[in-house]
């Protein structure tokens, strides 16, 4: 049987296609303005047997496709417990949430916490980060990782952090030490929630941020070899998806 | 709903928010109750109240005042209706329940407060609120700092405001002031209406409330059955009209309607389908229309089978003895059960979580969600023990904390969804 799972997120949209447990297609796309359409284009050249959408427009899918559905937190919790069985947490910073999610000794979700209404460190607090500091995206964990400890960034909130760092680089402040400072607010509000919910080891880092040198950096200063990197981190929910669609 | 324009232009009302809040009501109103299948026919006595909740029901209050009576309009179930009823007036719960006239309240009023206190000062300043227009007394009471506060500023706004101290512990000092406090209500509605109180009075007061306290926990009681007769959301709308419609005859429509469920539980006929995941809804207070999280946690195929809440079963559980020899005995009786509300402004409140789990346990729930609204100090302060404490019993928990605009739908809904995956 061929089972595909999509992850539809609010910055990028994954799809995962597995055929007897082995992962045949992984794709990806940004959300845009018309994920249901982004979504049409990744499956034009795809058939399968069965499908599962997840993420923050699975509804769109739900009601364009008919397709079912299923949470995030679900499919996270799958698709971790699936790759890496024995793992008891999940810290998932995506484009606009951080998850932290408990799994008990058969992989089943057991407990989870979401941040709240706004983008407070996530993948779109730091992607703005990196266009204050004129970073690329993708390289602003490389650079960050060059900078030298010291400074401290308060704010979590994108906008007023926007206006920490303008006054931290008027200060003369290097641009590498604030991108790590950055990086060490972002962790430490992550490594608060899994403290706050008790998370069990190993603990499997998912979604955009994990590819992040920096943010894996940190978090193992704090979880050493209890903090699996999977391969693909960005992929965990769709595979979840994909897996949960065969049951 | 028959014209009632003439009377909502004679209490003051504006008419243009008037007419944008009941559009917005009825339309949700709409989507979240009538769209409901398998509803007991019972219900449609309480769809006619909701939908003539500002006409008919007000009309009716209007012609209790011109017979005499005096309306209480209260924002708390410590306000006593029992005594209330006993100086010959009438009880209204006011509304606050929805956001109105944001930006006036936030002239008057800072930012993080929480959405029930915001709500009733925009119903204030709006002029909306025909109950809140027709009451002859509007009673504050000194429960929360934030509504303690808010009311040195609303008493102001209102020409009719009586403030109410309350304890902020169960000891005996606690119970003192509460009595005192309760006796000084009873003069006060003396004063109004110049009728003195007396035991008989106050004996058919409780007779009323605590046949109407015995219906809502029939009704309480019925949902422990599988298939649920009855909509989590049906349920909260009945307590919520409990605050609103007259007594007796609520008392009677509500019984009615339980004989209707007594047969649909024999017959295991379900509003809610069999083995849907049960839950129980504990924190704060949700006055109508805030339907937000009920709708959001049935939409995601669960079913609420109690509430831990003011409007629900904290408000309305325990009866008042009417046994007492004097007027004196039997307010003493009134406050030993008003003295019994677990609610979180007292310290410490341990009750409270021994009640979430008696419900929990009583009517088969498999989780409970907590409700706190945000900057509701009490309710979220003690929903950290609370989760610990049900967490340690093997119950599991679900913390919300949300306010009554609908920008987090989309997250709530996730939230609420994997919780009854977590359930299932």
């Amino acid at each position: 049987m061929i089972q595909a799972g999509i992850d539809i997120g609010s910055r990028s949209i994954e799809l995962v296609v597995i055929e007897e447990g082995k992962v045949i297609v992984s794709r990806q796309a940004e959300s845009g303005y018309n994920p249901v359409e982004r979504v049409q284009e990744l499956l034009a050249d795809i058939s399968f047997d069965r499908m599962m959408t997840t993420g923050y427009g699975r509804a769109s899918l739900e009601i364009a496709f008919d397709y079912p559905t299923v949470t995030e937190i679900k499919a996270y919790g799958t698709g971790a417990a699936s790759l890496h069985p024995g793992v008891r947490g999940i810290l998932d910073i995506g484009g606009q949430d951080t998850k932290v999610i408990s799994l008990n000794e058969n992989g089943k979700v057991s407990k989870f916490e979401m941040n709240d209404k706004c983008a407070a460190g996530t993948g779109k607090f730091l992607e703005m980060m990196a266009t204050t500091l004129g970073y690329q995206q993708h390289t602003l964990g490389l650079e960050a990782l060059k900078g030298q400890e010291g400074i401290e960034i308060n704010s979590m909130c994108a906008v007023f952090a926007e206006s920490e760092v303008t006054s931290l680089l008027a200060k003369g402040c290097q641009r590498a030490d604030i991108a790590l400072a950055i990086h060490q607010s972002v962790c430490r509000r992550a490594v608060g929630m899994i403290k706050r919910q008790d998370l069990k080891t190993p603990i499997l880092f998912a979604g955009g941020v994990a590819n992040n040198a920096c943010m894996i950096h940190l978090l193992k200063q704090t979880f050493g070899d209890d903090l699996i990197i999977p391969e693909s981190p960005q992929f965990v929910g769709a595979y979840g998806a994909a897996v949960l669609a065969g049951l | 709903m028959a014209d009632y324009t003439k009377m909502w232009t004679d209490l003051g009302l504006n008419l243009d928010n008037h007419d944008a809040l009941l559009a917005n009501l009825g339309g949700a109103y709409q989507s979240i109750f009538m769209t409901q299948e398998n509803r007991p026919a019972g219900m449609g006595y309480f769809d006619f109240v909701m939908s003539e909740a500002h006409g008919l029901r007000i009309q009716e209050l209007r012609e209790e005042q011109e017979a005499g009576r005096k309306i209480i309009g209260s924002f708390c179930v410590f306000v006593p209706e029992e005594i209330v009823l006993a100086a010959g007036c009438t009880s209204v719960g006011l509304c606050s329940g929805a956001d109105f006239a944001q930006e006036e309240v936030e002239k008057v009023l800072p930012r993080n407060t929480c959405s029930l206190i915001k709500s009733f000062f925009g119903f204030s300043l709006g002029k909306v609120c025909p109950y809140m227009e027709v009451s002859d007394l509007i009673v504050g009471e000194n429960t929360c700092d934030g509504k303690k506060k808010a009311f040195e500023t609303f008493k102001e706004m209102v020409p009719n405001f009586y403030q109410m101290d309350m304890p902020q512990n169960k000891a005996p000092m606690g119970r003192k002031l509460l009595t005192h406090e309760y006796k000084a209500f009873l003069a006060k509605l003396e004063e109004m209406t110049g009728k003195k109180i007396s035991k008989k009075d106050l004996q058919e007061g409780i007779a009323i409330v605590n046949a109407k306290r015995a219906a809502l926990s029939r009704l309480a009681i019925l949902r422990a059955a599988d298939p649920c007769p009855i909509s989590g959301l049906d349920a909260l709308l009945i307590n919520q009209i409990a605050f609103l419609d007259n007594p007796a005859r609520f008392t009677e429509k509500l019984n009615a309607l339980c004989d209707e469920l007594d047969v649909l539980v024999k017959e295991k006929k379900g509003a809610i389908a069999e083995k849907a995941p049960r839950v129980i809804i504990s924190g704060c207070p949700m006055a109508i229309p805030n339907w937000k999280v009920p709708a959001v946690i049935e939409a995601a195929g669960a079913v609420i089978v109690g509430e831990e809440s003011c409007i629900g079963e904290r408000g309305q559980r325990n009866a008042t003895d009417d046994s007492a020899e004097t007027l004196d005995g039997l307010i003493d009786a009134v406050v030993d059960r008003y003295f019994k509300i677990d609610c979180a402004v007292f310290t410490p409140n341990q009750e409270r979580v021994e009640h979430i789990k008696e419900m929990t346990k009583n009517y088969n729930a498999d989780g409970v969600i907590h409700y706190g609204l945000q900057f509701c100090q009490p309710y979220i302060m003690e929903s950290f023990s609370v989760e610990k404490t049900l967490e340690k019993d093997g119950i599991s928990v679900l913390r919300l904390e949300t306010d009554y605009s609908q920008e987090d739908m989309g997250q709530l809904s996730t939230r609420v969804e994997a919780f009854v995956e977590i359930i299932k």
